[in-house]
């Protein structure tokens, strides 16, 4: 059994007792541990099932590339699935519960997988299920979707806050072990700025468990010395839990920083926070991680990576069993050997793969310590179910025939060290493939190269293939003195630390354990925990033709899981090489993809969540509006009312009342997001002429004209009144959504095409609060509240003056898009709310109402006006909406009017717009198409017309619509039929689109 | 005029790690027009007090000051209730040259940022390199705060003066707020 041991562990803290639990059973641990330090000192081997056979899996490693201990973690708020125990600090409280499996951890039914394993290879889904096809959404899919997945989707909303935060280094070093801290520190001597991201709590990495000497002292305490002597720097930033989690172009970093991940309750402030780095240069300390081997049953709990079970001794102070085989293929593993005999524990045997002419000095040291070896063999299978019970030696060169079983509850393997060459490759780095070490390291020739081409990203130490402390030391710093010099900085002075190097003896390659290991064997020897592949799929897949990387990964899933194949990868492909009898260069690697490990979501997001998650417009009366009923309606980022609710009414009851009261007595529209630009400079009427379809050159001060804007290829984008104020100046109005693309439409305009024209636009959309004043009492409002003449001879329809209201500086437009009586007053925008006060004191008595969108499209409709973005949708061209007088013949040229005269857009079967009124008053649905008769060739029922506005009108009475009818404006009269998707077929005659005042009499008052 | 409010009528936040507030109304005229123009300069410099600022620039004292918004562009700030005459002296002075003048007073809301955690707030939503040596006095940007353009100058040591569109300011507040939130100092700079 696994279990804490009375000394050691230098990361624990046995002072502090913390109390969690695991599947609701509680259990105690020390301030220091990760969740699987404390789950493996309770005992608690088995942690999970594996995710297609339903294995039970325990604990392998100590870090980051834990493929089997993934956690629910937390509850409700704070609940996050597949969360990593190795990598998850033990806080008080903590909850955790282990994953996929039904009904509990201990008897799983999906278990019945494993013992049909045979019958599901490599691509079994697919082979599967593909037939019959209609089974796949009814049958196949949902069980296929309750079966698969790890942890459960959080349900509750995230308790926790997170934010970005932007920085800027001239070198910035990712990991803080020993070659972080060296490259760090020779970088910062030249007097760089640098940055330090190391993911775990602590500095040092795993120099602190393997140990050493430097510059005659051991490596723990050469490692506080640097970190006490890079903090003091005021050049150096250091950040532990802070993991480098991907490297892109031009020297951007994404550092992911858990900040109160170890202690929710007892921190304020953010969770999570994104670095977003922009780095002179990045240099990848990363280290290295360590391989499994491939034999039978390497996925029984209690089979764990070598280093991993030295670093629960050494770190937290932890047993993973009493009696602990090692298998190994390298003298890494020796150093666990005589670690777990030093703290008391039995090793009965080392069983090392290779065999050696002559003892290594780690070799020498474990036999001298009493530790059996045994040169040349292997595992051939291990026993036992939910735990390891034993082995069953073999010999490496054989097919696995047993020679003897020793009982042990624990075995620690290692098949070699990759470095960790992930942030290298991200941006381009390519790697090498490393013979006498079995592994993949960066090619430096072929490094990620930055804007000037030079390379922006370094690796360092083991990260960089270096193995060895001295090693290690020298190649880092070294590497940190070029990134700063190659900024441009002074090159340190000081030498690398001199450290002690221990010969070892060279590893081999082991990818199968026993090399000639049976087809039995072989489908228990797992590549994939997480994902569930073995040896024999890979080999499976090769045979089936998947002899691409890339497509082997796809078909067999090895590394696509969760750790991304951290532990698999390398083991999957020397594999798949050996089926595809290639070396493995040539079968070469899958992408390594950022993140290094899963990041938040949270973080992700960083603020951007409840009222920040967007950013929404307010005009000037935005409270009001708020304040008093209004139903918001998004009209690009802004919010405007679609209607003021009152007490009692539905929005439609509310649209009715303002639509009819407007037309009655007075209304007040926020007409504030209305797009306002400046166009002057002596060019100015002739640019707007080039802009505009119409002339607005001949325009006169005080004068408004409405316009329309077609793209280069002829199609509508906005409209709105343009107002002539002063000799080179003139406002032009666009729509809500138009006022920055319009904006950005004529500054293009001018930058690229007509730079040489005399205009200046700014966009002034802001400035003004303007306020529509509407209906037969809107002269009476603004009399009432006095100043500037107002009426029909000082200020005529389509005209504009400025003056003062109620003591308000304002420029008043006599315009109506609503056939009434109109004005819209422009304040300025600090005084919009006062001046919005003002107008409702002295409509009370003329039956002022506030009116919504709703209603301003009803109006509108009743009129027969056309709306951007309901009558056109992109594809709708001036000549469509009848809009011909509004297409000049005197200008030779304007954007469009070539557009205009292709054959398609001059096309007499373009449908065109007219007014739509069912037969029996009801309202057509918004979208409607009109149906004729006959199919088309792909058997639908023909068309020859759609609803582009459709609406009730409470001051006709019935429901009233436009819409684009195939030769419509010569169909007056006509029947034509639009089937609802409600089953109902709508039958509606083809009128003119003015229902309301054709002669305009009421504007013009 | 006393009608006249701010977009938040002078909001304040000042329990983060940084004093969140609302500034009071400043007056804002665009001047678009040859930067390199003597009639530009001695416009701008009338009505502002001061030099016209280089790229990226920004010279201001106060509520008077000019900020160089790109190549053809300044913000020319006065006293609001200075503008109307700002820009007849402006428009005077630069005569028929080929210029625009407009103002933008109400189409902005000005926050001031301040405290020993001003530049851990800004760091948190803009992408701009705001170390000390990086970011001093004088210094002008225009760039984006987390969802929305915004300009930031330093107006004095931990004070930032940042303009937004009147339209994002509560979004703006809220997000320096956020930003603020206690215990989210970074020590960064």
């Amino acid at each position: 059994m696994s279990t804490r041991l009375a000394t050691g562990g230098r990361l624990i803290d046995k002072g502090k007792a913390v109390t969690f639990t695991f599947n609701g059973s509680k259990m105690r641990g020390f301030a220091g541990d990760t969740l699987a330090s404390a789950l493996l000192a309770n005992d608690q081997m088995l942690v999970g099932r594996s995710f297609k056979y339903h294995r039970p899996r325990g604990i392998v490693a100590s870090g980051v590339e834990e493929p089997n201990a993934l956690v629910n973690l937390g509850t409700e708020g704070t609940f996050e699935p597949n969360q990593r125990a190795t990598t998850t600090e033990l806080f008080d409280g903590l909850t955790a519960a282990s994953q996929n499996h039904w009904p509990s951890l201990e008897f799983d039914v999906g278990a019945v997988n494993a013992k049909l394993s045979r019958f599901m290879p490599a691509g079994f889904y697919y082979k599967m299920f593909i037939h019959p096809r209609p089974l796949w959404k009814h049958v196949y899919e949902p069980f296929i979707r309750q079966a698969a997945g790890l942890g459960k989707a959080p349900k509750g909303r995230d308790d926790d806050t997170y934010e970005h935060f932007y920085a800027f280094c001239d070198v910035l070093v990712i990991g803080g072990g020993i070659a972080g801290l060296t490259a760090a520190k020779a970088a910062a001597a030249s007097g760089a700025n640098v940055v330090v991201l190391e993911q775990t709590a602590h500095w040092g990495g795993r120099s602190l468990v393997d140990g050493g000497t430097v510059d005659a002292k051991p490596v723990d305490k050469v490692v506080e010395q640097m970190v006490s002597e890079l903090s003091d720097m005021p050049n150096v930033t250091m950040r532990t839990r802070t993991m480098g989690a991907g490297v892109y172009d031009h020297g951007y970093v994404l550092g992911y920083e858990r900040l109160s991940d170890h202690a929710p309750h007892s921190t304020s402030g953010p969770r999570h926070r994104l670095w977003r780095i922009r780095a002179g240069h990045v240099i990848t300390a990363t280290g290295a991680l360590e391989r499994p081997l491939s034999f039978a049953g390497n996925d029984i709990p209690g089979v764990m990576l070598a280093s991993a079970v030295r670093d629960y001794v050494s770190n937290y102070g932890v047993s993973v069993g009493d009696r602990t085989v090692v298998v190994t293929n390298n003298d890494d593993a020796y150093r666990t050997a005589i670690a777990l005999k030093t703290a008391g524990l039995t090793v009965p045997v080392v069983l090392d793969a290779r065999v050696t002419p002559i003892d290594s000095p780690l070799m020498s040291e474990a036999k001298a310590a009493g530790i059996k070896v045994l040169m040349g063999h292997g595992i051939s299978k291990v026993l036992g179910g939910k735990r390891v019970t034993g082995v069953a030696v073999c010999s490496q060169a054989g097919e696995g025939a047993v020679l003897e079983e020793i009982a042990c509850d624990a075995v620690a393997m290692s098949g070699g060290w990759s470095p960790v060459v992930h942030l290298w490759s991200h941006c381009g780095g390519k790697l090498l493939w490393d013979t006498d070490f079995a592994m993949f390291r960066p090619d430096v020739d072929k490094a990620p190269i930055g804007a000037d081409g030079r390379a922006f990203v370094s690796p360092a130490g083991a990260a960089n293939g270096h193995f060895g402390l001295s090693d290690i030391i020298g190649d880092a710093h070294a590497v940190g003195a070029q990134a700063a010099t190659a900024l441009g900085h002074d090159a340190p002075t000081s030498a690398a630390p001199e450290a002690d190097s221990v010969d070892e003896a060279p590893m081999a390659a082991v990818w199968l354990m026993p090399q000639g290991a049976g087809k039995t064997l072989r489908a228990k020897a797992w590549l994939d925990y997480q994902n569930d592949v073995k040896v024999s799929d890979v080999q499976l897949a090769a045979q089936e033709g998947f002899e691409s990387v890339e497509h082997a990964k796809r078909y067999t899933t090895l590394g696509m899981a969760t750790d991304q194949g951290k532990l698999s990868n390398i083991n999957g492909l020397a594999i798949l090489s050996d089926a595809l009898n290639q070396p493995i260069p040539q079968t070469g690697t899958t992408t390594f993809r950022p993140p290094y490990t899963p990041i938040s979501m949270g973080a992700i997001a960083g603020e951007a969540r409840a009222e920040v998650f967007q950013p929404i417009r307010r005009t000037p009366l935005h409270d009001w509006h708020d304040a008093n009923g209004a139903d918001w309606e998004p009209v690009g980022a802004w919010r405007r009312p679609y209607a003021y609710v009152r007490d009692g009414e539905t929005v439609h009851d509310a649209v009715m009342r303002e639509t009819k009261n407007v037309r009655e007595n007075l209304g007040l529209l926020d007409a504030s997001t209305l797009g306002k630009i400046i166009v002057k400079g002596s060019d100015a009427g002739r640019f707007l002429d080039m802009l505009y379809t119409n002339m607005m050159s001949t325009l006169k001060p005080g004068k408004c004209r409405y316009g329309l804007m077609c793209s280069e290829n002829g199609f509508l984008i906005d409209d709105g009144v343009v107002a002539r104020i002063d000799e080179d100046t003139w406002l032009c109005h666009t729509t809500t959504g138009g006022a920055e693309s319009i904006h950005q439409h004529m500054e293009e305009w001018l930058q690229t095409e007509w730079w040489n024209w005399q205009v200046y636009v700014a966009n002034v959309t802001e400035q003004y609060a303007q306020i529509a004043v509407v209906g037969p009492n809107a002269r009476k409002a603004l009399e009432a509240l006095g100043g500037m003449d107002v009426s029909k001879e000082a200020l005529g329809f389509m005209e504009w003056a400025d003056g003062s209201l109620g003591g308000f500086d304002v420029r008043a437009y006599r315009i109506s898009f609503s056939g009434e009586l109109s004005y819209e007053i422009a304040v300025r925008a600090s005084e919009g709310q006062a001046f919005w006060d003002a107008l409702m004191a002295v409509g009370a008595s003329l039956g002022v109402m506030p009116y919504g969108t709703e209603t301003l499209h009803i109006l509108r409709a009743e009129k027969g006006f056309i709306m951007i973005g309901d009558e056109t949708d992109g594809t709708v061209i001036p000549q469509d909406l009848g809009l011909h007088w509004a297409l000049s013949k005197k200008k030779t040229d304007y954007l469009g009017k070539r557009a205009h005269t292709r054959s398609h857009m001059a096309d007499p079967e373009r449908w065109a717009l007219v007014g739509l009124e069912t037969v029996d008053g009801s309202v057509l649905p918004d979208g409607a198409y009109a149906v004729a008769d006959g199919e088309n060739a792909n058997g639908q029922r023909n068309v020859q017309g759609r609803v582009t506005s459709s609406y009730h009108s409470p001051n006709l009475g019935k429901g009233i619509a436009m819409g684009l009818v195939l030769h419509g404006p010569d169909r007056m009269g006509e029947i034509v039929e639009f089937p609802g998707t409600d089953g109902t077929v709508y039958k509606a005659k083809i009128v003119n689109p003015v229902f309301f005042d054709p002669e305009g009499e009421k504007q013009n008052v | 005029m006393s009608r006249a409010v701010t977009a938040l009528d002078g909001a304040t936040s000042t329990d983060g790690i940084a004093t969140i507030t609302e500034v009071a109304l400043q007056g804002m005229i665009t001047l678009r027009g040859d930067l390199a123009s003597a009639g530009i300069k001695k416009a701008a410099k009338t009505v502002a007090s001061v030099d016209v600022p280089g790229a990226g620039q920004a010279n201001c004292s106060d509520d008077r000051g000019i900020c160089w918004m790109s190549p053809d562009e300044l913000l020319v700030l006065c006293p609001y209730d200075e503008v109307d005459a700002s820009l007849d002296k402006i428009r005077s002075t630069i005569g028929s040259d080929h210029a625009l003048a407009v103002d933008v007073s109400d189409a902005r809301a000005v926050f001031r940022v301040s405290g020993a955690g001003a530049r851990d707030v800004l760091a948190k939503l803009v992408p701009v390199d705001l170390k000390p040596q990086a970011f001093a006095g004088g210094m002008f940007r225009r760039t984006r705060m987390a969802q929305v353009p915004v300009a930031f100058w330093l107006h004095e040591e931990d004070v930032f003066q940042i303009v937004c569109f009147r339209s994002h300011a509560r979004y703006v507040f809220d997000l320096l707020k956020v930003a603020a939130q206690p215990g989210s100092a970074v020590d960064f700079f």
